[in-house]
């Protein structure tokens, strides 16, 4: 039997999550559709975790106008939801005399687009903010509203309080098809059967033209391009920076930066590596040192010592090189959200109340009464005073037992991310809901508990357990016998 | 809640026990070891092989069966109260911990001296920077010899195991008697850093080849491991271009080194040495802030649980003396520096008193050496020790005692090193 709704949002990462949430708040059925076993799983949760002021993109692209107005719901929304996000600020830095006259465009262009506060400052102020930056650092653009973010926990917050508004998320879910009749949106088909539905919501990243392809649209493309990161564990903290430093832009990126996270990390990158593969996020021995040295030219000093690990992302970058939102010119009811690169991110909540609004007059819906404005607590036990984390162990004893060492993460807390709303169905979607498994020993310790306690909650059996992908299968069933 | 204890113990493994019996027979009335796993004995359970004990018990056992005699020696004795399942958030430095169970809540315990014996952990894909996509089944090999061992599963039918120290090449077998095929076993550095026996009776008894001076420069596969490209290094452990080659697998282990876990140390603020990332101690195992004491592998990483054994015993003692008031009268500190062809040598320095006291130094050499070599300690130009060696391995730890008697007449610093040649 076919499902029905009104919505079907295609992609669960940043931008769809945030659309689900924003569509959520009116009367219509949403359902979101996810290819991966959990949200974020594709651009969402491998790049530069940065909210940006919105200097970067030309004045009048949708990029600048999205940006300005993403950062400044994300201000809003962060109490509402409980979101991860330090308003830090941000440095771009100028080492050359024509660097300098980059940071001056660049201010009067971030004026031009709405952004307060922007101010240059001298290299020495920057220093006494900032001790480990390069001398060599002349002046640099001062953005006081851009912040540091955990852009999965903000994808799952969308996706949490989109479900408390009634959505629905189905995750190991992908996108066959989609049924267009007489130029309208009729149905999405999927490995899950087929949805009917008179809207959808391309959120697919980068796989964005591929869906609208499906919906015979064909009037874009996405080029994958990958960024290479290298993660630094909290000591080196003290060592590198507290907040946001890049350097002067060069014309295809904002340049290899140095930038601490919300969970007290450093991380330096990204590269900008053009490739044909839409999920190749293989790292390599180049780009890893193509990031250090570019990280050097700010932070001349790296503790290398205290790397913990590597990744890479995709960006999808359209050939319009804006982003694309808004109806198909091709097929009625098909709402692009595509080419989401840099500040996408950033730009998710405009982006999600934009088409919301439009979808929601095409469809006639009005908002709903009751709105849940936030998500289910989510208690974080290292966090908590003496007296509150004994209550809590009081409550419930599972608080009491520590399975993460290194961030100190009780069970109470995995099993709480695990049956809380699109809750975690993998170890590292545990571990990007608690942070078990992303300290020092990364996982070696409490992988092999957190796999455990999968199986028990999901009530699936231990070989069934996944690391992160569809078919990412830790362990398997003993063979029996020795090799002959 | 505060409870008054003689000695607290963090870390219920070997170096916990052993401190505990220790302390006991050294006059410490209430000790109490907190172990955060679901039973005390430490990474020993899942060492199902067996090599353990023959210096400390003098007889073969396994590694739970070495950690069940640790185990028995205290578990009835009147004065040792252990607390599995128990995870220690903060020691301070007025010896006070804190700790957090399901049945208990938060603890705030008061200890008169505690011990440190919290062990080690692995190092990681991510600290030695391994090229390539991130997907399943990478695993440090002690991870997947719990799940082996004690959980009752394999990580995978087809493995190359990067690193040839000892748990590498523990797993090396381990997996071959499960069914699996292991590929090879790939090492970076021209020597193994496993025990000898280790090379003999887990590689080249099952022909498992061992590439020495080889590493992983890439791993391959989207959500599973499909492969890893391996290549030879030069002698800067630098790949060489050109000679890079395919190993089909599903399952990579990592067995690249153990770092002793001292976050609990960093906290209280206890000095920490650069080469052996563990505390600094004196000849009692007592670290920087006195009262507290440090032994086994958090100290730095032995070779041998024997060797842990001693160790914490020497901790467990003084510990047990300076709970009952018995720690102090010492004037001269000495360090204890390394010199040629020694990477670290524990304790780094001794604090003296007038009475003679037994002194056991651990060491590990910079590289592997063969022939007539002597290791000597010499202080203030003299030599006071020396014994022959005919080998020495960094991955074999040499252990020595001065005799007390030289000891009580030390006055300037040592200096440990191994002399090729008489």
């Amino acid at each position: 039997m076919e499902r029905e709704a009104d919505v079907v949002v295609i992609g669960g990462g940043i931008v769809g999550t945030a659309t689900l949430a924003a569509l959520a708040r009116y009367d219509l059925k949403c359902v979101l559709v996810e290819k991966e076993p959990d949200v974020a799983a594709g651009t969402t949760k491998a790049n530069s975790a940065i909210l940006h002021a919105g200097f970067d993109a030309p004045t009048g692209s949708m990029k600048a106008r999205m940006n300005v107005e993403g950062n400044r719901l994300y201000h809003e929304l962060r109490d509402e939801l409980d979101l991860d996000i330090e308003w830090t600020g941000s440095f771009v830095c100028a080492t050359t005399e024509e660097e300098e006259a980059q940071l001056q465009e660049l201010k009067k262009r971030g004026e031009a687009n709405g952004v307060s506060g922007l101010e240059i400052w001298s290299g020495d102020k920057v220093r006494e903010k900032e001790p480990n930056l390069s001398t060599a650092i002349r002046s640099a653009l001062w953005a006081p509203t851009a912040g540091l973010c955990w852009p999965f926990g903000l994808a799952a917050a969308f996706a949490e309080n989109a479900m408390e508004n009634g959505a629905e998320i189905m995750r190991d879910c992908e996108v066959t098809d989609i049924r267009v009749e007489d130029g309208k949106i009729a149905a999405v088909e999927t490995t899950e059967g087929a949805i009917r539905a008179r809207f959808v919501v391309n959120a697919a990243g980068v796989f964005a033209d591929k869906v609208a392809a499906m919906a015979g649209d064909k009037s874009f493309s996405i080029r994958p391009r990958k960024g290479e990161y290298v993660l630094f564990d909290k000591t080196a903290q003290e060592k590198m920076v507290k907040g946001i430093v890049f350097p002067a832009p060069t014309k295809t990126s904002k340049g290899i930066l140095v930038c601490a996270t919300t969970h007290g990390n450093v991380f330096v990158g990204p590269n900008a590596q053009e490739q044909e593969s839409r999920d190749d996020t293989a790292v390599t021995t180049a780009g890893m040192d193509e990031i250090i040295a570019g990280a050097k030219k700010l932070v001349p000093e790296l503790p290398m010592g205290a790397a913990i690990t590597q990744f890479a992302g995709i960006r999808a970058v359209s050939d319009t090189n804006d982003f694309i939102i808004g109806e198909s010119k091709t097929a009625k009811g098909l709402y692009h959200a595509a080419g989401i690169q840099s500040p996408g991110l950033t730009s998710a909540p405009a982006i999600a109340r934009l088409l919301s609004e439009e979808i929601a007059k095409a469809a006639g819906a009005q908002a709903k009464k009751n709105v849940v404005k936030e998500r289910p607590a989510q208690p974080v036990f290292r966090e908590l005073s003496a007296e509150e984390q004994a209550a809590l162990i009081k409550k419930d004893a599972r608080y009491g037992r520590v399975i993460c060492r290194c961030e100190t993460i009780t069970e109470g807390e995995i099993v709480d991310a695990i049956r809380r709303p699109c809750g975690a169905r993998t170890v590292d979607g545990v571990k990007r809901r608690t942070r078990a498994g992303m300290g020092r020993c990364q996982g070696g310790f409490c992988g092999p508990r957190v796999i455990e306690i999968l199986s028990r909650e999901l009530s699936i059996p231990v070989p069934k357990v996944r690391k992160d992908g569809k078919d990412s299968y830790m362990y398997e069933e003993k063979l029996g016998g020795a090799r002959k | 809640m505060s409870d008054m204890y003689d000695v607290i113990i963090v870390g219920g493994g070997p170096a916990g026990l052993s401190a505990a019996l220790s302390a006991q027979q050294n006059g410490a009335k209430k000790i109490l070891v907190l172990e955060r796993d679901r039973e005390a004995g430490g990474i020993l359970q899942q060492c199902v092989h067996n090599g353990f004990g023959l210096h400390h018990f003098k007889e073969e056992l396994t590694g739970p069966g070495y950690a069940q005699r640790c185990y028995d020696l205290v578990k009835d004795l009147p004065e040792v109260e252990i607390l599995v399942d128990t995870m220690v958030l903060e020691v301070r430095k007025d010896k006070t911990v804190r700790a957090i169970n399901p049945t208990r809540g938060v603890m705030e315990l008061k200890g008169k001296s505690i011990v440190l014996t919290m062990g080690c952990r692995e190092r990681t894909r991510g600290a030695i920077r391994i090229p390539g996509t991130r997907p399943a089944g990478v695993y440090t090999a002690g991870a997947a010899q719990r799940m082996v061992n004690m959980e009752g599963y394999i990580p995978g039918k087809k493995v190359v195991i990067l690193g040839s120290g000892d748990i590498g090449l523990i797993m090396a077998r381990r997996m071959s008697l499960e069914g699996c095929k292991v590929q090879a076993v790939l090492e970076i550095c021209p020597f193994s850093n496993g025990l000898t026996r280790n090379i003999v009776q887990c590689l080249n008894d099952y022909d498992i080849p061992l590439h020495l001076s080889h590493t992983i420069v890439a791993i391959h596969g989207k959500d599973r491991v499909t492969g890893v490209t391996v290549a030879k290094v030069d002698d800067k452990m630098r790949p060489i271009a050109g000679t890079e080659f395919e190993i089909d697998c599903d399952t990579v282990l990592l067995s690249v080194g153990l770092i002793p876990e001292n976050e609990l140390s960093r906290g209280l603020g206890l000095a920490i040495h650069p080469l052996t990332s563990g505390p600094i101690v004196d000849q009692r195992r007592e670290t920087s802030e006195l009262g507290i004491f440090a032994a086994g592998n958090v100290v730095h990483v032995h070779d041998l649980v024997d060797f842990v054994s001693d160790e914490a015993e020497i901790a467990g003692k003084f510990a047990a003396k300076a709970a009952l008031g018995e720690g102090g009268g010492r004037k001269r500190d000495l360090a204890v520096s390394t010199g040629a062809n020694v990477r670290t040598c524990v304790p780094q320095h001794l604090r003296l008193g007038d009475d003679a006291e037994k002194v056991r130094l651990f060491m590990r050499v910079t590289q592997p050496m063969r022939g007539k070599l002597k290791l000597k300690v010499t202080s203030g130009g003299e030599e006071v020790f020396a014994k022959p060696l005919m080998i020495a391995k960094p991955s074999e730890m040499i252990a020595v005692d001065l005799p007390e008697a030289k000891i009580a007449a030390l006055s300037s610093e040592l200096t440990v090193s191994l002399e090729e040649g008489n």
